[in-house]
């Protein structure tokens, strides 16, 4: 390959995503990935509004327009559900929250409806009896990630050359890699998750870990993805430890189970009290589960902002370094969001919804690091 | 040596006391225990719980070949989708 115009560290959802819109609007680009699993290969990949602060709310509703523009030329191993998201309230002061986000999606133009506690009933049998009400958000769904970021690259043709190896340092628009290669580009864009942290030498990204439970197959029983209304709080929480019922159906049958948060726990290793937890969370919404078989656990981490929304856009002080990092437990979702916001900046084009709440420069201290 | 019936997919199996639902299996004509989501056939493989391969439905119930015993009268069918 000539020399790259971009080099993009990391090929999870986001680095896939970044490189799939550069190519796409005519650039060069060296992918680098170190082929371990990251967040991507982790995650739910639910495609939802969120909706807890304006910012979180514009770029996902921004990015779920650009999902929807894509998922038919999708293939069928990405997995792409419109299923829509039922957001459960358990009890009757819940309703005002479902309320709340009604409005505040309403304000961002996504479409949702109030659900009666009769009608989830209905639409959704396996739920226990007595849940107050819900909500339905039926522009959200499901893709599985891995396989989507992968597909993403492949369409970039030509234009994206894979390099399989670690990022170990970075030098202006230069990137070395521990086999000793040194990659030349204009611009270095930074999509490497947690691993950030150690090439810009500062501690920027938090891990929040999660654990996720996986059923055997069984006959499809439940079409939405279902969601406590309490969630976003519990996600949103900056301390201690929390779990929010969380479950998708899968296309195979199998049921995926979430969630929980964890900081400061950078290992894999499962913690079973409150994988316990969680199950008995799932269970109070979902009775029957405790019938069905879970075959597999496993954990991630998400890569968490000190503001909770993702750094995307130029470093305020490195000329020609570029940061796509801090997505936490929605960077499936805002991935593509993120790449047309990323391609715009670098490209001087107008973007289409104002990143000015995303940009590096708020959390990054211009002084300290230019001393 | 005493014997048991059990039934694998309808079909009638003397079996001696005392041995795994996949050993069972394994004594039919097709060896394998369930299909995958593409359609193919896994068998037992790690034999001792942890590898989720050897799902079968006994008695309606979803359950690991590997660490079942085989019980007079136990219907096992071989898990497709359902
Ligand atoms: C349990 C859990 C559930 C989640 N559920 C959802 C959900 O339902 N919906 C949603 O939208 N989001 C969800 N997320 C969040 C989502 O998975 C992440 O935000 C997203 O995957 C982040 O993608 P990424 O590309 O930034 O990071 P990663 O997927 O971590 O990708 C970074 C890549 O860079 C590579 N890399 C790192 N360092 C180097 C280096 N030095 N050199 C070369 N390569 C390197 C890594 O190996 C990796 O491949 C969930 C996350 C978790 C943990
Ligand atoms: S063969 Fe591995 S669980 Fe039974």
């Amino acid at each position: 390959m000539k020399r790259a115009d971009v080099i993009v560290v990391g090929a999870g959802i986001i680095g896939s995503a970044c490189a799939w819109q550069l190519a796409r609007r005519g650039l060069r680009v060296a992918l680098v990935d170190d082929g371990l699993p990251g967040a991507t290969a982790a995650g739910m990949g639910h495609l939802v509004c969120m909706a807890d602060n304006p910012a979180e709310l514009a770029l996902c509703a921004y990015s779920l327009r650009l999902w929807r523009e894509l998922v038919a030329q999708m293939p069928e191993h990405c997995a792409w559900r419109s299923c829509g998201t039922l957001w459960l309230a358990e009890h009757e002061d819940e309703l005002a929250l479902a309320e709340q986000k009604q409005q505040r999606l309403a304000a961002a133009e996504a479409e949702s409806r109030l659900v009666s506690a009769g009608e989830l009933r209905r639409c959704e049998p396996l739920l226990r009896h007595g849940l107050a009400g819900g909500l339905h958000v039926p522009g959200d769904g499901i893709v599985y990630a891995p396989n989507v970021a992968r597909w993403l690259i492949e369409q970039g043709g030509e234009a994206i050359v894979r390099y399989r190896g670690s990022a170990v340092a970075l030098e202006p628009q230069a990137v070395r890699l521990a086999d000793g290669t040194r990659l030349t580009a204009d611009a270095v864009l930074l999509a490497c998750g947690l691993a950030a942290n150690a090439l810009l030498a500062e501690p920027l990204l938090r891990a929040k870990k999660g654990q996720l439970a996986i059923t055997d197959r069984y006959p499809p029983q439940v079409r939405h993805q279902l969601v406590e209304l309490g969630y976003g709080a519990s996600a949103h929480a900056s301390n201690g430890t929390s779990v929010a019922f969380n479950l998708q159906a899968r296309p195979t049958g199998q049921l995926l189970l979430g969630s929980s948060r964890q900081f400061d726990a950078p290992d894999d290793v499962l913690d079973m009290s409150l994988l316990a937890t969680m199950l008995q969370r799932a269970t109070q919404f979902v009775p029957s589960l405790a019938q069905m078989n879970i075959i597999r656990c496993w954990t991630g981490q998400r890569a968490a902002s000190a503001d909770g929304l993702p750094l995307l856009g130029p470093h305020p002080v490195h000329d020609g370094l570029w940061l796509a990092l801090g997505h936490e437990g929605l960077g499936v979702t805002t991935a593509l969001g993120s790449a047309a916001l990323i391609a715009d900046r670098l490209l001087r084009q107008r973007p289409a919804i104002d990143d000015t709440p995303y940009r590096p420069v708020r959390l990054l201290t211009v002084e300290e690091v230019s001393a | 040596m005493s014997k048991i019936a059990i039934t694998i997919d309808g079909e009638r199996l003397w079996v001696k006391v005392g041995i795994s639902v996949a050993a069972a299996l394994s004594m039919t004509s097709q060896p394998h225990c369930r299909l995958s989501v593409s359609g193919q056939p896994r068998a037992p493989f790690c034999s001792m719980g942890i590898c989720q391969e050897c799902r079968v439905s006994i008695n309606g119930v979803r359950r690991l070949a590997c660490q079942t015993l085989c019980q007079a009268d136990m219907h096992i069918t071989r898990s497709d989708n359902g």
